[in-house]
Formats: C-alpha cells, sequence, structure tokens
C-alpha cells in the first residue's frame, strides 16, 4: 500500500530489469514492425473512407521514343468534372537528368507521388556519388509503389508515363498505371490517347529502324491536334518533355494549330 | 585478463583516444588467412587463400557471393561475416525487387558502414570480428572496397587484409601502376602472384616444388561478367599460367609481419609506423 500517492515512481523512463537501454540504430524499430504512414493507419470519427474516383483529372499523356531519346507530351489542362478548372499546368514533370514523367489522372495523387518522388531525387543527390536514378528503375520503383497501394484498397488513381535515358545511354519508355500494371514501348499512352495517339503512331512506325527526332516531334504535334479535336477534357496548349543523353528539359507551352473553317459544312448537330 | 585499464568495454575511450576493444577487433582480421582485391579498368578480382583448420577439415570458404555484381572476401571470424553477407543479401535482394537493378556498390557499403558503427558505440554489443574485402561492379566501374571491424571502409584500387598480408601489399604496391592497363588474365595472375608473397618462405618452397597445389579460391566480377568464383580447373589454369609468368616473388621479412599484437597503452602512443600499415595501398582518395 503507497502511502504517498504523490511519489514519483522509483525507476521512470529506463529499461525493465534485465533489458537493455535502446540507444539510436538499434535497428529495425527496436523489433517491431515498420509503421504504415499515419494516413493510412487513423481512422476518421465514421471509420476510414478511400478515394474511389479521381476528382481533379489530367487528360492524355503521350510518349513517343526516338532514336536518341525520347518526348513526353500532355496538355496544360487539369479538369474538375466536365469544367476546365485550371488551365495552365505543366503535367511533364523533370525528375532528374535522366528521367521525365508525364501524369494523368487524379491530378492531386499525381503531385501526392512527386512529392515522394522529389524526395527520393534529394536523397539521391545527399549520396553525393554521382549516381542517379534511371528511369526503368523509376518505373520499377512505381510500380510497387501502385501496387502496395492498391493491395491495401487505397489506389492513387493515376497513370503515368516514365521515360528517359537508361544506364548504357539507351532509351526507354514505360508506362504504369494505378494497379501498378506496367509494360515499356516505342511509343505509350494515357487516357484518350490510348485510342486516339497510340493507332495514329503505331501505323507510322517504320518496321526496320526507330522514329528519327524530326518525325517524333511531328508525330506529337499531330497527335496533340487530333487529341484537341477529339478529346473533351483536354485544351489546344500542351508541354513537351524531351529527354536525351545530352539534354532533359521541358519545353513549351505549344499552341495546337486549330482551324475551326470545316465546322460550317458540320450539320445534324 | 585485461591488457590497460581502459579496454573492459567499446564505449570507453583511453585517455590517448582510443577505443581498445575496437583495436582488437581489428586484430580479429589478422588472424584470418590472406585476400587479396584488385582491380583493371573493367573487372574486379579477389584472390583468398584457403587453410584448413585441421588436418582433417574442409577449409573455410573464404569467398562470399552477394549478388551477380558484388561478392565479398573474408578474413577473421567467418561467423560474423556469414551475419554480414545475409545483410548485404537481403539489402540487394530488396533494392532489386524495389528498383529492378543492382544496388549501387558505393551506396551498399555506406549503409554497411553505419550498421557496423553502431556495434562500436553501444555497451551492449561488439564489433564484428571481420575484415572485408568487396568486389563489385556497376555504373561507375569495377570496385575494390576494405571494410574494417571499426566500420573504417575504403574504397581502394587494390588492398589486402589478413595474416601476413603485408607482403602480398608490397607486391600490389609495387605492380600498382600496371594494374589499370592490364588485361583479366593478367590482374588474375597479379593477385595470385600477390597471395602467394604471403606464404611464409617453408611453405612457398614446398608448393613450388608442384608437391601440392597452392589452396586458392579465386573470383571474378566486371563488365559482362556477374560475379562468379572460379572452378578448380580454372584455377588449375590460371596458377599455372602465374607460374610460367613468374612475376617477381617478394620473400616475404618476419620484421614486416603485422601478426604481432598490438602495443599496449603502457607504451608512448606509438609513433605512426608502429602501427599496422593501414596506409592506404592506394586509395581511390589518394592515388
Amino acid at each position: 500500500m503507497m502511502n504517498n500517492s504523490f511519489a514519483q515512481p522509483m525507476w521512470q523512463n529506463g529499461p525493465a530489469p534485465g533489458q537493455f537501454y535502446n540507444f539510436i540504430g538499434g535497428g529495425y524499430n527496436n523489433g517491431a514492425p515498420a509503421q504504415l504512414p499515419r494516413e493510412l493507419t487513423t481512422c476518421g470519427p465514421y471509420g476510414t473512407k478511400h478515394s474511389t474516383a479521381a476528382i481533379t483529372t489530367g487528360s492524355s499523356v503521350l510518349g513517343i521514343k526516338f532514336d536518341g531519346g525520347v518526348l513526353v507530351a500532355a496538355d496544360t489542362l487539369v479538369s474538375y468534372g466536365s469544367l476546365a478548372r485550371y488551365q495552365n499546368i505543366d503535367r511533364v514533370f523533370k525528375i532528374n537528368d535522366k528521367i521525365l514523367i508525364g501524369g494523368s489522372g487524379d491530378f492531386a495523387d499525381i503531385q501526392s507521388i512527386m512529392r515522394n518522388i522529389e524526395q527520393k531525387m534529394i536523397e539521391d543527390q545527399c549520396c553525393n556519388d554521382g549516381v542517379v536514378m534511371k528511369p526503368k528503375a523509376m518505373a520499377t520503383w512505381m510500380t510497387r509503389v501502385l501496387y502496395n497501394r492498391r493491395s491495401r484498397m487505397n489506389p492513387l488513381y493515376i497513370d503515368v508515363v516514365v521515360g528517359g535515358i537508361d544506364e548504357g545511354g539507351a532509351p526507354y519508355l514505360g508506362s504504369v498505371d494505378l494497379r501498378g500494371r506496367a509494360y515499356d514501348d516505342y511509343v505509350v499512352a494515357t487516357g484518350f490517347a490510348r485510342h486516339l495517339a497510340l493507332p495514329l503512331v503505331r501505323e507510322r512506325k517504320p518496321k526496320d529502324r526507330d522514329f528519327t527526332f524530326e518525325e517524333a516531334t511531328n508525330l506529337i504535334r499531330e497527335a496533340m491536334k487530333v487529341l484537341y479535336y477529339r478529346d473533351t477534357r483536354s485544351m489546344p496548349r500542351y508541354t513537351v518533355g524531351i529527354c536525351t543523353a545530352a539534354n532533359c528539359s521541358i519545353k513549351g507551352p505549344f499552341k495546337v494549330e486549330e482551324n475551326w473553317t470545316f465546322a460550317e459544312t458540320v450539320k445534324g448537330y | 585478463m585485461f591488457r590497460n585499464q581502459y579496454d573492459s568495454d567499446v564505449t570507453v575511450w583511453s585517455p590517448q583516444g582510443r577505443l581498445h576493444q575496437v583495436e582488437y577487433a581489428m586484430a580479429a582480421v589478422k588472424l584470418g588467412t590472406a585476400t587479396v582485391g584488385l582491380k583493371n579498368r573493367d573487372y574486379a578480382v579477389l584472390v583468398a587463400l584457403c587453410k584448413p583448420a585441421s588436418e582433417l577439415s574442409a577449409s573455410q570458404r573464404k569467398i562470399i557471393p552477394i549478388d551477380d555484381h558484388l561478392g565479398i572476401s573474408i578474413a577473421g571470424i567467418t561467423a560474423d561475416a556469414r551475419v554480414l553477407s545475409k545483410y548485404l543479401r537481403s539489402e540487394c535482394l530488396s533494392y532489386k525487387h524495389s528498383y529492378g537493378s543492382t544496388y549501387p556498390v558505393s551506396r551498399l557499403i555506406t549503409n554497411l558502414g553505419n550498421k557496423m558503427q553502431t556495434t562500436t558505440q553501444r555497451y551492449d554489443r561488439r564489433p564484428y570480428g571481420v575484415g572485408l574485402l568487396i568486389a563489385g561492379y556497376d555504373e561507375k566501374g569495377p570496385h575494390i572496397y576494405k571494410v574494417e571491424p571499426s566500420a573504417n571502409f575504403f574504397n581502394c584500387k587494390a588492398m589486402t587484409i589478413g595474416s601476413r598480408s603485408q607482403s602480398a601489399r608490397t607486391y600490389l604496391e609495387r605492380h600498382l601502376s600496371t594494374f589499370n592497363a592490364s588485361s583479366k588474365d593478367d590482374i588474375i595472375c597479379h593477385g595470385i602472384h600477390a597471395i602467394r608473397s604471403s606464404l611464409p618462405n617453408d611453405e612457398l618452397v614446398s608448393k613450388d616444388d608442384g608437391g601440392s597445389q597452392l589452396n586458392i579460391t579465386v573470383a571474378i566480377v566486371g563488365k559482362d561478367q556477374p560475379f562468379k568464383i572460379l572452378s578448380d580447373e580454372e584455377n588449375l589454369h590460371y596458377l599455372e599460367m602465374a607460374k610460367k609468368r613468374g612475376g617477381s616473388i617478394i620473400v616475404s621479412k618476419d620484421d614486416d609481419d603485422d601478426d604481432k599484437p598490438s602495443p599496449g597503452d603502457s607504451e608512448e602512443p606509438a609513433p605512426s609506423t608502429a602501427r599496422d600499415p593501414q596506409v592506404a595501398v592506394a586509395t581511390m582518395e589518394n592515388p
């Protein structure tokens, strides 16, 4: 029986008898399993609701590989439903000197994963060993993250194009979607471009060689025009990311050459 | 029991600014048989001397493959090396799972160094009693790293650790300038010559008679060459080749042997020459 209820316990902040103090660098979370980020484990007052659809969306992204690098293009529109809400937003990102990413789908989720990637690039730079991440590694990492999120029933509603210069100087172009599905090819597209631009580009692919830079830029220009005419969630303004061994940058915004004179002859709507 | 007043615990400093327990762990490296690591422009090579613990037993494994681009050669407590190699393997595997590519060698070694350092700063741990030579190949080319129980690591052009390694080190220093431009066969032969020069004289003579073969393990990693431990036939092939090329075999002098225990604390703080010659054969930083 304690006589003095105000007395401090004898042994504060120490280890249990027979245990060791735990200092920094003790290893894996002192034996406990790794903690998930708080936003994934904390319930709201009525439980947790995960997002079930994209809210503010970017439409198509189109990537084309050519003999010395890759091009990634996307218009600058972020829609809120059918409303053209934000009209001047770059959806093609330069990650480092070797990687470009074009993002479509829920733009908030794009921003979220971009913050993650930005942090990873800072960690890369902190090593100060001249090793930079390559696009293939980035695409693989994205599939891991996105598949992990879908497995926790909390996917990021995004569809991204990852391109750039891989180890050995070869161009790489691939796509990863919200379930972590991934593939790479000489042309990849997301959103409506998958229906409208992919066949257009594939039709023009020479069998025996890659596209030249000239051909690739012309195809981007034409595809963005078709997309503008046909996709109601698009805009006549787009940016293009170029990544070659020598240079990685975002160009633009460019205007789509629109011509509506044919509209006078269109009848029946 | 104790050599002096200040070596009862890893976390205790001596007034000279030394950590005796850590230095004792460094001495464990010198109990292991010698091993050599060296590289040319495209390949990194490890050569290790295998001596059975007794007549009745097989020799301990000296070279441990970690991943396709990386392997280690050990000197010291083999059990500790196994723990470290398990760590290195799981790190490489998880990196490969996340990024679909191989772990950059410099980063892996930095992380290994950080892990090993914690054991030198906690009273409930002890330093790993093993020295590692790491041969790896990544986008920056071939690498040789030396990792010590003190958790220091060095990026090396060529390095050797283990018992009687001083003579091998002398060999490496003497031929250092030729390594970079030499061929794959050359660099392996250099490795074999270096390890031979670490043998005691009597053994060297008996091996040269051809009565018994020099018992070594050789591993290579490099451009378009996943980490590979050479087979017995290949070993024989290279041993013959090395013998033919002769090479200046440096007969080791007993006085530059580094098997002796490090001087106790009772003495004057030893002048730098008396300390273990951890002066670099040549680290990348001091060519």
